[in-house]
């Protein structure tokens, strides 16, 4: 039982940094209809940021989010201007946002490792060592603040999108740009928009991860679990990329806690295959017909 | 020169491989994230029958296009009814799950690798060329019959393609079985070429690579497709020299193909005397109606 907990644990909150990454993934979906392969590398980048400003700037453990968050902000926001505003003009096919999202990811990741190296960097010692016990079940600090940062990030994003006269723009241009913009819904300032947000959660988890295990070039290959979850919980769908990626953090740690380590991701992505085979549009996704 | 045969031999290696991905992408129309699942296959069929049956590379390359097209017809089944993203992502999560299983599997390596495959002998140079040649011949003649201009018709509008009495699943799973036997046979090829294969190899970043290659050569040309393959595994080589920073020019380079000049280097468009007349005809039909168009609205009839 306790280790059962343990677990649980661990799975929440390995998941909540999941959902911090794939609720990006999932609000630009909504609205863009294709998969923004670059989000690993903006979270790479906010993990790169969040690191130096608090080692070459020194700021204090929650300013650094904040640089974080703005930094990856601003490079997804250029990324949609520089790179996908030309195709989307021009009303370019699905297939040539996802070539270009992945050639913006192939040249930021290796400007990295060009520019600053591709060793590992560790992040400054901030939490106290040593876990706080609960009984029996050991609870990481790391984790905890994992955990807790991701769950305030997330709530906000949602009292935003459900509450707010801006998130009811964003809704509604997912739900139909075209419908929406003769409302007078500016669609071009919700593509903005959501590229924001994205890249400041993508931010937000790149730190917390780099905190949790080390900051290098390739950390944005996590993103792919997160893409997975987007898939699993339905693509396009906040509340579904959050149960997926919740869903999908368990699995891990109860398939690598109770069978192997080694088959983690391999039944990440048999659930992934089994999931798209059974039901594509995942736990909540919108008709598949439509986002064709 | 021997180095210099050595990229020209990884080209066409490489060629094989794209001119499958060239059959799916640049004229089905469907989008594949896990072709280095296949070349994987391929590669690791090809070095079993090698190394372990102590077979004729010939027989390599034959098992492992085999196998790579009996997979990708049960992978067929599966995932071809899926639209847009969904079959691309359902293409990587295979191409992913092949990686993992090789990376668990000891008794071809694990994720070490497998060291001294036997290599190419006797014809070890002409072997890939000869591939590849026979490979863009067959890839010819399947574009220019029946079963190529039903592709083309399914990748432009497939619900016009079905009406108009194309079998569409059909045209689609000949397809994706072409490629995957190509990229098989390229698999096959690279292990006794380099002689050593990893999992790691086969990640989706070689997947994307030979993506990038059909649409940086060109949606629907085949001469395109072995142009980019030609360049594109070319010129990394060549700039090795600059090696932190040939990855960052090559990022930005897709992004400014795509944005610039999306139909790729030969769009829709093949290096042959009929087919430079065939573009240079569209060329001066397109620049005729627009002077039409022009004189038309200068004399206000428009």
């Amino acid at each position: 039982m306790t280790q059962f907990l343990q677990q649980l644990v661990n799975g929440l909150s390995i998941g909540s940094i999941y959902a911090l990454m794939a609720v990006g993934y999932s609000l630009v979906y909504s609205i863009m209809n294709f998969s923004n392969f670059a989000h690993g590398s903006v979270i790479m980048l906010g993990a790169y940021f969040g690191f130096f400003s608090m080692t070459l700037l020194g700021l204090p453990f929650i300013p650094s989010f904040f640089v974080a968050a703005f930094g990856s902000a601003i490079i997804a926001v250029s990324l949609e201007r520089l790179a996908y505003k030309p195709l989307r003009d021009r009303k370019a096919p699905f297939l040539y946002f996802i070539i270009t999202a992945m050639g913006a990811s192939i040249f930021i990741d290796n400007f990295v490792i060009a520019t600053i190296g591709p060793t590992p960097k560790m992040y400054p010692q901030i939490f106290a060592q040593g876990p706080i016990m609960l009984g029996e079940i050991a609870l990481g600090r790391i984790d905890l603040a994992m955990f807790g940062i991701s769950a305030v990030c997330l709530l906000a994003l949602i009292l935003f999108i459900d509450h707010t006269k801006m998130g009811k723009a964003v809704q509604a241009t997912a739900y139909n740009m075209k419908a929406s913009a003769l409302m007078g819904v500016n669609p071009n300032f919700v593509i903005i928009l959501v590229f924001a947000i994205g890249g400041a959660l993508a931010g937000v988890a790149g730190v917390l991860y780099g905190m949790k295990y080390q900051v290098f070039p390739q950390i944005g290959a996590i993103t792919l679990k997160s893409f997975i979850a987007a898939v699993f919980g339905g693509l396009g769908s906040l509340p579904g990329a959050l149960l997926g990626a919740l869903l999908l953090g368990l699995i891990e740690t109860f398939v690598s806690g109770y069978l192997s380590t080694q088959y983690r991701d391999l039944i990440a992505f048999l659930i992934l295959i089994a999931m798209l085979i059974v039901r594509p549009t995942g736990i909540m996704g919108k008709n598949a017909e439509d986002k064709a | 020169m021997e180095y210099i045969l050595g990229i020209f031999e990884l080209s066409a290696i490489n060629l094989v491989a794209v001119l499958g991905l060239s059959i799916l992408t640049g004229f089905t129309g469907l989008f594949s994230f896990g072709h280095a699942g296949f070349m994987a296959i391929g590669a690791y069929v090809g070095a079993i029958v090698t190394a372990r049956l102590h077979l004729p590379f010939v027989a390599a390359i034959l098992a492992a296009g085999l196998v790579a097209g009996i997979i990708s017809i049960g992978i067929g089944r599966l995932t071809l009814k899926l639209k847009g993203d969904y079959f691309c992502i359902a293409t990587m999560g295979f191409g992913e799950a092949i990686r993992l299983i090789l990376n668990n599997w000891a008794w071809v390596g694990g994720a070490r690798g497998w060291e001294s495959i036997p290599q190419f002998k006797g014809i070890s140079v002409s072997l890939p060329f000869i591939v590849a040649i026979i490979s863009v011949i067959l890839v010819w003649n399947m574009v220019n019959s029946r079963q190529g201009r039903n592709m083309v018709a399914v990748r432009e509008e497939e619900l016009a393609a079905q009406m108009a009495g194309i079998n569409v699943m059909r045209t689609k799973m000949m397809a994706l079985v072409t490629s995957a036997v190509l990229a098989g046979i390229a698999g096959a090829l690279m292990a006794n070429f380099v002689g050593f294969i990893a999992p790691k190899t086969f990640n989706m970043t070689k997947s994307t690579e030979l993506t990038i290659i059909v649409i940086f050569g060109g949606i629907g040309s085949i001469s395109g497709s072995v142009l980019g393959a030609l360049l594109l595994t070319a010129l990394p080589e060549i700039f090795r020299a600059f090696s932190d920073w040939r990855l960052v020019f090559y990022g930005l380079a897709v992004i400014v193909i795509m944005v610039g000049r999306p139909q790729g280097l030969l769009g829709g468009m093949e290096l042959t005397p009929a087919g430079l007349r065939k573009a240079a005809a569209a060329n001066k039909a397109k620049a005729a109606l627009l002077a039409e168009s022009r004189a038309m609205e200068k004399r206000g009839e428009i």
